[in-house]
């Protein structure tokens, strides 16, 4: 994966994660990791329960600082930014790495247009003057405000999530949930993604619509898409490149097809299973 | 709490849970009401009053049973309401009808009162409440930073007009926007070092600055005037004209409107002015809810994480609830000292702070009606119950147990959502 360069206009370098690693007293959640994540691809962790997948992505977004190692962003416009010193807030509007959580953190008494709407919160308080023109409803804020429901209702669309727009979120199934909450990190303009197990809780029609949804943002919207999840359907589907994680350590990095077949791999995933076999047997 | 409002039962789970409340009064009754020491022949002797232990046993029982049962209805009301309930949020035109039909009733009450002084006093009483309701709901009912500590704010508010209007001869206009900057100051004084804190901590916290303040108040006599206050404080006129009797140094409001002097004209001028300003405060707050920065209050109130996974600055937010909280506040104290003439530290003890937190809470967080509902009983409820003098606020308690089991979130615990598609398409 050495070929990724921030200079190559097909995919270029948006993330580096260099010799990461995250210490909680005694446990090392995350041991030295690297990794590389390009624009316009699927890249993948997967890894075994209590691997350290989410901790690597509250590490990326300044959920938690980490021990060690550095994770650096490659924004286009403004160059590279260290998001290992940056507060969360930043990460997300300054250096455009957008997440979601892998158990659902929505606003639930506000509707799904209003968690849309919040997700655009740096643009319209800026438009609004800090609420002085917002008060006065000049026209710069009013305009604002109808670009923001105009992307608000394209993402609504893209979702399946139109005719939901005026419900209030903490009612709907978990499944819809879900949707609403990509909806919303997408309507902050992210452009490296991080979605932490879209897919659990998800029915097999609603999980083949997820395929499509990150091969769509990643093919025409060039996002850089960092995915963890459990469901191999999704992964082998739609990821470019594949990292296994197993308690904090990288244990094996390539494409699909490549992992699928990789000796440590096959074994952590079915390590235990082998062992009571072997026990079984003797 | 526990004790008292539990979950909906089934009659055989009733009378068990009867039985129970029986049991624990009778066990505590026997010491406290079965036994008693008397003088029998200056020899101090220990009698028993059966009686009137039964009867106490009796009315528990009966009190417990009742009392489950009023639980049981409504808590099965609300479950069928829910379930009729549909999912998506519908817009209630008649609550902005409720609340066009309660301004115009506001704006009618002086002149059907006219003379009635004690009337409009206590209207200008419960004007004064919405106002500090509403204040307190920027911050409690839609940034959910839960504030004991509220009446500080008031309090400086209400020493910025005393003290700069005896001392430096201010009017009230003058002195609103001063005092207002000044309370939202102390909001940020308070909101910067407990950002960190959420629930029970900022709470007690909260609570300490209230007292603090007050503490000052009340020992920094060369400041405040100490136990005694602030006396005479000039009250607020009419464009310039004074609500005085006739006199010869210049035009008062009677001369100048070639009117009759009556005191009546004071208490009816301040009553529209507290009006006003209430008014003022909900268009404030209103249409503030809509900007990004109510939506966002809100957001935070619901989860911060996402808030900060979405980019916003969870700080500036909650600074900013604080001191627009701390900013209305301040302006209801103006008013207040300028209604009184007369201020001290005890206008501003805890127990005002729990009344407007009570009218916030009792009125379902973040609603505006709401708050008005929750401060008219409030207020009204006290006085109507003058005439039962020492069970008033026995009745009292019990009317906001009642209202809190009916409604538990709250009299209008609905959230109006602040923008809908089909509206804004
Ligand atoms: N805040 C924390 N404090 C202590 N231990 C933590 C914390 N967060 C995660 N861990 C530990 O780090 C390890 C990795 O957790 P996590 O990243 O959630 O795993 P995964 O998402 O791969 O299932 C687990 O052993 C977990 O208990
Ligand atoms: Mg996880």
């Amino acid at each position: 994966m050495s070929a990724l360069n921030p200079h190559d206009p097909a995919s270029p370098l948006l993330l580096e994660v260099e010799n990461l690693t995250m210490r909680f007293g005694g446990l090392t959640a995350l041991d030295n990791l690297s990794l590389q994540v390009p624009a316009g691809k699927v890249t993948s962790i997967i890894g075994p329960n209590g691997a350290g997948k989410t901790t690597f992505f509250n590490c990326l977004t300044g959920f938690y600082k980490p021990t060690e190692g550095s994770v650096r962003m490659h924004h286009p416009q403004r160059g590279p930014m260290l998001l290992n010193q940056m507060p969360s807030y930043h990460v997300a509007r300054k250096a455009g790495v957008v997440r979601t959580f892998q158990n659902i953190r929505l606003f639930p008494n506000m509707t799904v247009l209003e968690n849309l709407m919040v997700a655009q919160h740096n643009a319209l308080q800026h438009a609004s003057r800090f609420s002085l023109a917002g008060l006065l409803g000049l026209k710069d804020y009013r305009q604002a405000r109808e670009a923001a429901l105009e992307k608000a209702r394209t993402w609504l669309t893209r979702l399946n999530l139109l005719d939901r727009a005026d419900t209030v979120t903490g009612n709907l199934s978990y499944g819809t949930q879900r949707r609403i909450e990509i909806a919303r990190a997408l309507c902050v303009d992210p452009l490296l993604l991080c979605l932490d197990e879209p897919a659990a809780g998800l029915n097999p029609r609603e999980s083949a619509e997820l395929n499509e949804l990150l091969l769509y943002l990643s093919r025409e919207h060039g996002k850089g898409i960092l995915l963890i999840e459990h469901d191999m359907s999704v992964v082998m589907r739609v990821s470019d490149h594949i990292c296994v994680l197993n308690f904090g350590h990288k244990i094996a990095e390539g494409s699909p097809q490549h992992i699928q077949q990789d000796p440590h791999v096959i074994k952590a995933y079915l390590g235990e299973e082998d062992k009571d076999t072997e026990e079984a047997a003797a | 709490m526990g004790l008292l409002i539990t979950q909906p039962k089934g009659a055989a789970q009733r009378l068990k849970d009867g039985v129970g409340a029986a049991l624990i009064a009778l066990v505590l009754g026997v010491p406290m009401l079965g036994l008693a020491t008397a003088d029998v022949g200056g020899a101090l002797a220990v009698i028993t009053r059966w009686p009137l232990l039964a009867g106490f046993v009796g009315v528990v029982f009966v009190g417990r049973l009742f009392f489950q049962w009023l639980i049981d209805i409504f808590s099965l009301r609300k479950k069928r309401r829910e379930q009729a309930r549909p999912a998506v949020a519908k817009s209630r035109p008649w609550l902005t009808w409720i609340g066009f039909a309660a301004l115009g009733l506001a704006v009618m009450l002086p002149i059907a009162f006219s003379g009635n002084r004690y009337v409009i006093d206590t209207a200008t009483t419960v004007l004064i409440y919405v106002m500090l309701g509403w204040g307190l709901n920027v911050v409690v009912g839609l940034a959910g930073l839960l504030d004991l500590g509220y009446v500080a704010f008031y309090a400086v508010g209400a020493y910025s007009y005393g003290l700069l209007s005896t001392h430096f001869g201010w009017g009230f206009w003058q002195t609103l926007p001063v005092a207002g900057l000044l309370a939202a100051s102390f909001g940020l004084l308070l909101g910067w070092p407990t950002l960190r804190l959420r629930g029970d901590y900022l709470a007690i916290v909260t609570l300490g600055f209230g007292e603090i303040i007050r503490l000052i108040l009340l020992n920094w006599t060369e400041f405040s005037g100490g136990p005694n206050g602030v006396n005479s404080i000039p009250r607020p006129t009419f464009f310039g004209l004074p609500f005085k009797p006739d006199s010869d140094d210049g035009a008062t409001f009677a001369s100048f409107f070639h009117l009759e002097y009556s005191p009546d004209h004071r208490v009816t001028f301040l009553y529209y002015l507290i009006l006003a300003l209430a008014l003022l405060t909900n268009l404030f707050v209103s249409r503030l809810r809509k900007l990004p920065v109510g939506l966002a209050w809100e957001a935070v109130r619901e989860d911060e994480l996402a808030c900060k996974a979405m980019g916003i600055n969870v700080t500036n937010i909650k600074l900013s609830a604080f001191a627009i909280g701390a900013m209305l506040g301040g302006f209801a104290g103006v008013f207040f000292a300028a209604r009184q003439g007369f201020i001290s530290p005890e206008s501003f003890v805890f127990s005002e702070s729990a009344t407007i937190l009570a009218i916030v809470v009792l009125g379902g967080m973040g609603s505006q009606l709401g708050v008005v509902i929750a401060a008219l009983l409030l207020v009204v409820l006290p006085e109507l119950g003058r005439d039962f003098s020492e069970y008033r606020m026995f009745l009292f308690g019990a009317a906001m147990i009642l209202i809190m089991v009916w409604r538990p979130g709250g009299i209008i615990a609905k959230r109006e959502p602040t923008l809908r598609l089909g509206a804004a398409a």
